[in-house]
């Protein structure tokens, strides 16, 4: 893949991420005759939730369900849009002025846009338990993913741990598909079914209600389910071999080759807060959002986020707000476009009627603290530099009072992946550790690149003179 | 936190906890000194978390011929103090004397430097040390990656590096084995110098005692007229790319590029009068990258994980700062850019001088801000 | 580590892995066609301690899947899909750079 001959040279809409919240979000300003530009890293258009939907090897529902169908229609309406979409393509900058730094097939570009709707949805919550770096170890998501794109299902014997919706869709398909399931470890903390009781009437309304517990049933027919989950550790010399675990006082263990972890979804927040845009603690999802008015205008100018990347609220969801975040942009740059696209009114209701339900299942499936701080410590939170949680313990002995000294004394977020797989871990055990709240605590600084490119694509950006008066010297 | 009256009480509070304070907070523990460092918290402007960690000397002094020495000295002293921190932490923090290189990418940047080198040299009271003029195939004996770009370069013997991250850690480790209280989240507001001792305002709460030393970079500017000193700075941005893990393929480090012992290719370093520290330059980035990959062309290749800019603590003139106060006994002021390769002299050298009472003037007269009082000379602190 | 759920309709890919010829399909990623290729294990080698790993999230965050493709090294297996005639080795450590 490279960039095609037809890219423009700047765009009036740039749309970061081809899931539900960018899909409508490009098709609804391209619609408005807005020049809009769609860019995804991945190859084929859906985003996390309709992955692989125009190219799944599973062609008719029966596996993955209704739902995933929906994906669709989304992707029908934005080609009809007139969009231009980049695929394969990586963004690893963002700046205040919103030029956006493009990495594609090896050559990296800089466009610049009126508006930047970044829609780089939500990523699994790190789940670091003892071994979660062994091979055989992987997320849901993961399995989920390499079935819709690939259609392919664990061999040998499986083990699911954790708990969301997320974890009984996946159990439900992988029996779908004829695959074996030999337990489901459910770590949902029991106290957790009453402090989301009070919000269970609106989940009984929501479309969740129905579907979910039929999900549930489908799975516990034929699956060992063991409840209320305290300790998880996998095992195994080079690769998994064994699940050790614990639930209060029962206990026990179980031969595997593949174990997979979920426990929800929160804001894939690196390009946002790397473009330096203001994000506070959301205690109720146990972590850090961007602050955003109500049509998804973040603290920079001209700069908005959709999706889950904004809070979770699920795909339904995630397209309403893709689609208040067009409307707006709309608004402003081509208000006498505004009749040919849907009211914000309209979208406003179908997005509180999604948002239905949300609270009972935030309540119910917010992760116990024993799977979200490694109590362990030789449990390794940054998996790139391997650092443990008793390290990261030492250094606030030492002195460090967040994570950015923290990042000096051990490296910890320095690895490639940018602290996406430790940071939050990070912040809620030093936290925890020190008596204070994630929000004082706060986050790693981040900074562009947000994802590797090579030297020679930097080097390809064009210079200037100052720039050149600032780095050679005699 | 809640401190009883005595565990605020100190021989020295130290103002700063980079690697400046640090050093030194570390030199006085070691002298028996009841000493506390106060630091900021998380977020802050600290060059010791964001420099390029050369210990270099090639180059240095020009305008202050006095500034080669001190820099030779360390130099010579760096293995003392790895040495003696890893004995006391178990932490190596990989200090290497190699000797290092500076490229040129054309004849009149050669020529440039070679015409600075003499000027350096041509001072009176300059330590001589060697460093040699080489042109592109003596260059390639020792670095053989080079590409075509590169017409020749320098190369000193004295020059080195350091893992200054783990330095950090590790002199902060070996802070609390020696009982020095190193305090973070403890930002200084204001000093008074009242009854023969310091009252230090902190945001919590306030620290007493008899001597106090201001480690606190670029601010050092603010808080020096407390204490009747003063402290005349420039800071400067300056931005680096770091690359991930390669085997090793460069057994020097350079002034722009060196490859750490974790295996992460460092690019420096841009020097910048812009001094937001929460923002990137592309184009700049763009022309460092485009140097780097011009001097080695396999490094073309390789990924850029993380790029960041740092405040460098820079006195006006680029030298040392090194004084104490008449107003106020007992108050001293120390500031420097290059905090890394002078952390051995800060150790073993600056802290006696401070548990005594008194700089040695004789050693480090020259550093004193009253040369601010002076013409300015034309000058380059920086290599 | 994983295996087909359904009479696949997608036309095959041919690819090697450390030389070895493994088949592939269409839409499949470097890393589904390692993880289902079975004959190689661990995926690979990490470049700090040199520990057993394999691709933990396949959506292009953990960097777990990293691989050297035609030549490159540390590219992310599990954003790539497979061509045919791709040639793909595993890392053991730290990448390496050719002059
Ligand atoms: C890009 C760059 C490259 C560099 N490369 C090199 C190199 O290769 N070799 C080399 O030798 N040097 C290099 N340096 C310089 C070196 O990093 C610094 O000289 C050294 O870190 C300075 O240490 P410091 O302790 O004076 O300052 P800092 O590390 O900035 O520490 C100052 C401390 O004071 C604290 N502080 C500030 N105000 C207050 C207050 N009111 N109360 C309490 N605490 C306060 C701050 O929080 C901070 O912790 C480089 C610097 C930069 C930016
Ligand atoms: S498997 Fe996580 S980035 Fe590829």
């Amino acid at each position: 893949m490279s960039f095609p001959e037809s890219l423009h040279a700047a765009y009036d809409v740039i749309v970061i991420g081809a899931g539900p919240a960018g899909l409508a979000a490009a098709a609804t300003t391209a619609e408005a005759g807005l020049r809009t530009l769609l860019v995804d890293e991945n190859s084929a258009p859906g985003g996390q939730i309709y992955r692989a939907i125009t190219t799944s090897p599973l062609k008719n529902s029966s596996i993955l369900g209704k739902d995933y169908e929906a994906g669709n229609d989304l992707v029908h309406t934005f080609e009809k849009s007139g969009a231009d979409r980049l695929a394969g393509c990586t963004v690893w900058s963002l700046d205040r002025e919103r030029v956006v730094g493009l990495s594609c097939g090896g050559e990296a570009r800089l466009i610049k846009a009126e508006r930047v709707i970044i829609a780089t949805g939500a990523m699994e919550r790190p789940f670091p338990i003892p071994g979660w770096t062994l091979p055989g170890v992987m997320t849901i998501g993961a399995g989920q993913t390499l079935l819709k794109s690939s259609g392919l299902i664990p061999s040998g014997r499986l083990a699911l741990a954790g708990q969301g919706p997320l974890l009984w869709l996946y159990a439900a398909q992988i029996l779908r598909a004829g695959g074996h399931i030999a337990a489901i470890f459910d770590t949902t903390p029991l106290a957790n079914y009453i402090s989301a009781a009070p919000h269970l009437p609106g989940f009984v309304f929501s479309p969740y209600w129905i579907k979910g517990l039929g999900l549930i049933r489908e799975v516990k027919r034929v699956v060992k389910i063991v409840t209320g989950v305290t300790r998880l550790e996998a095992q195994g010399k080079n690769k998994l071999q064994t699940l050790v675990w614990e639930a209060g006082s029962r206990t026990g263990s179980i031969d595997l080759d593949v174990l997979m972890l979920h426990q929800g979804v929160v804001p894939h927040v690196n390009l946002a807060m790397a473009a330096g845009i203001k994000h506070e603690w959301d205690d109720i999802q146990l972590c850090f959002r961007p602050v955003l008015d109500e049509s998804g205008n973040s603290s920079i100018k001209g700069i908005m986020i959709a999706g889950d990347g904004a809070g979770i609220g699920g795909a339904e969801s995630a397209a309403e707000r893709g689609r208040l975040a067009a409307i707006d942009t709309v608004a402003n740059l081509r208000p006498d476009a505004l009749a040919q696209i849907p009211s914000r009114d309209n979208v406003r209701n179908r997005l509180a009627q999604t948002m239905r339900g949300r609270a009972f299942l935030d309540h119910l499936y917010r992760p116990s603290k024993v799977f979200r701080i490694p109590q362990d410590a030789s449990t390794i939170v940054c998996r790139c530099e391997e650092i443990t949680a008793g390290e990261i313990r030492a250094s606030i002995a030492i002195g460090a009072t967040g994570p950015n000294q923290l990042k000096a004394y051990r490296r910890t977020g320095m690895g490639p992946c940018q602290g996406r797989l430790c940071g939050l871990t990070v912040t809620e055990l030093m936290a925890d550790e020190r008596g204070k709240s994630p929000e004082e605590i706060g986050y790693y600084r981040l900074r562009s690149p947000v994802k590797p490119i090579s030297l020679a694509e930097l080097a390809s950006i064009p210079q200037d003179e100052t720039a050149i008066k600032a780095v050679v010297r005699g | 936190m809640n401190h009883t009256q005595s565990t605020n009480e100190y021989d020295v509070a130290v103002i700063g906890g980079g690697l400046l304070g640090s050093s030194i907070a570390w030199g006085l523990g070691r002298l028996g000194q009841r000493t506390c460092v106060l630091d900021e918290g998380d977020v802050t402007k600290r060059a010791s978390r964001a420099n390029f960690a050369l210990v270099w000397v090639q180059s240095k002094g020009l305008g202050l011929p006095e500034y080669t020495g001190w820099t030779v000295r360390a130099s010579e002293t760096w293995s003392k103090l790895s040495d003696e921190i890893k004995a006391q932490t178990g932490i190596d923090v990989c200090h290497q004397r190699p000797g290092g290189f500076h490229l040129a990418l054309s004849e009149k940047e050669l020529e440039d430097r070679r015409l600075s080198l003499r000027r350096l040299h041509n001072q009176p009271g300059a330590t001589d040390y060697k460093i040699e003029i080489l042109d592109h195939d003596e260059v390639k004996k020792q670095l053989p990656h080079i590409g075509p770009d590169v017409v020749g370069g320098t190369y000193c013997p004295l020059d080195g590096h350091v893992n200054s991250l783990r330095y950090l850690r590790a002199i902060h480790s070996a802070l609390k084995t020696s009982g020095v209280d190193y305090r973070p989240e403890h930002r200084v507001s204001t000093i008074e110098h009242r009854n023969g001792e310091f009252k230090i305002s902190t945001e919590q709460g306030e620290i007493r005692a008899g001597k106090v030393v201001l480690a606190a970079g670029n601010a050092n500017m603010t808080l020096a007229h407390m204490v009747g000193l003063k402290a005349p700075m420039s800071p400067t941005r300056g931005q680096i790319l770091v690359t991930e893990r390669t085997v090793p393929f460069l057994g020097f480090p350079l002034t722009t590029i060196r490859q750490t012992d974790e295996g992460t290719v460092m690019i420096g370093d841009s020097r910048e009068e812009f001094i937001d520290d929460t923002v990137q330059n592309l184009p700049i980035n763009a022309v460092m990258a485009d140097r780097a990959r011009r001097m080695f062309p396999l490094l073309n290749q390789l990924n850029i994980v993380r790029t960041w800019s740092g405040i460098r603590v820079m006195p006006k003139d680029g030298f040392p700062i090194y004084d104490q106060s008449e107003t106020c006994p007992g108050a001293f002021v120390t500031c420097c850019h290059s905090g890394v390769t002078l952390a051995p002299n800060h150790a073993f050298d600056i802290a006696p001088m401070i548990a005594k009472g008194n700089l040695d003037l004789e050693r480090v007269g020259a550093f004193s801000a009253r040369r601010f009082d002076q013409i300015q000379v034309q000058s380059s602190g920086y290599y | 580590m994983f295996k087909r759920a359904t009479n696949h309709q997608e036309p095959a890919v041919q690819i090697t892995v450390d030389g070895l010829p493994v088949t592939a399909r269409r839409g499949d990623t470097v890393s589904a066609a390692i993880l289902t290729a079975g004959c190689v294990e661990p995926y690979r080698y990490t470049a700090v301690n040199g520990t057993p790993r394999a691709p933990y999230c396949m959506m292009g965050v953990c960097f777990d899947c990293l691989v050297t493709i035609d030549g490159i090294g540390n590219r992310q297996g599990c954003l790539i899909p497979v061509s045919d005639g791709m040639v793909i080795t595993r890392q053991n450590g730290k990448r390496e750079i050719e002059s």
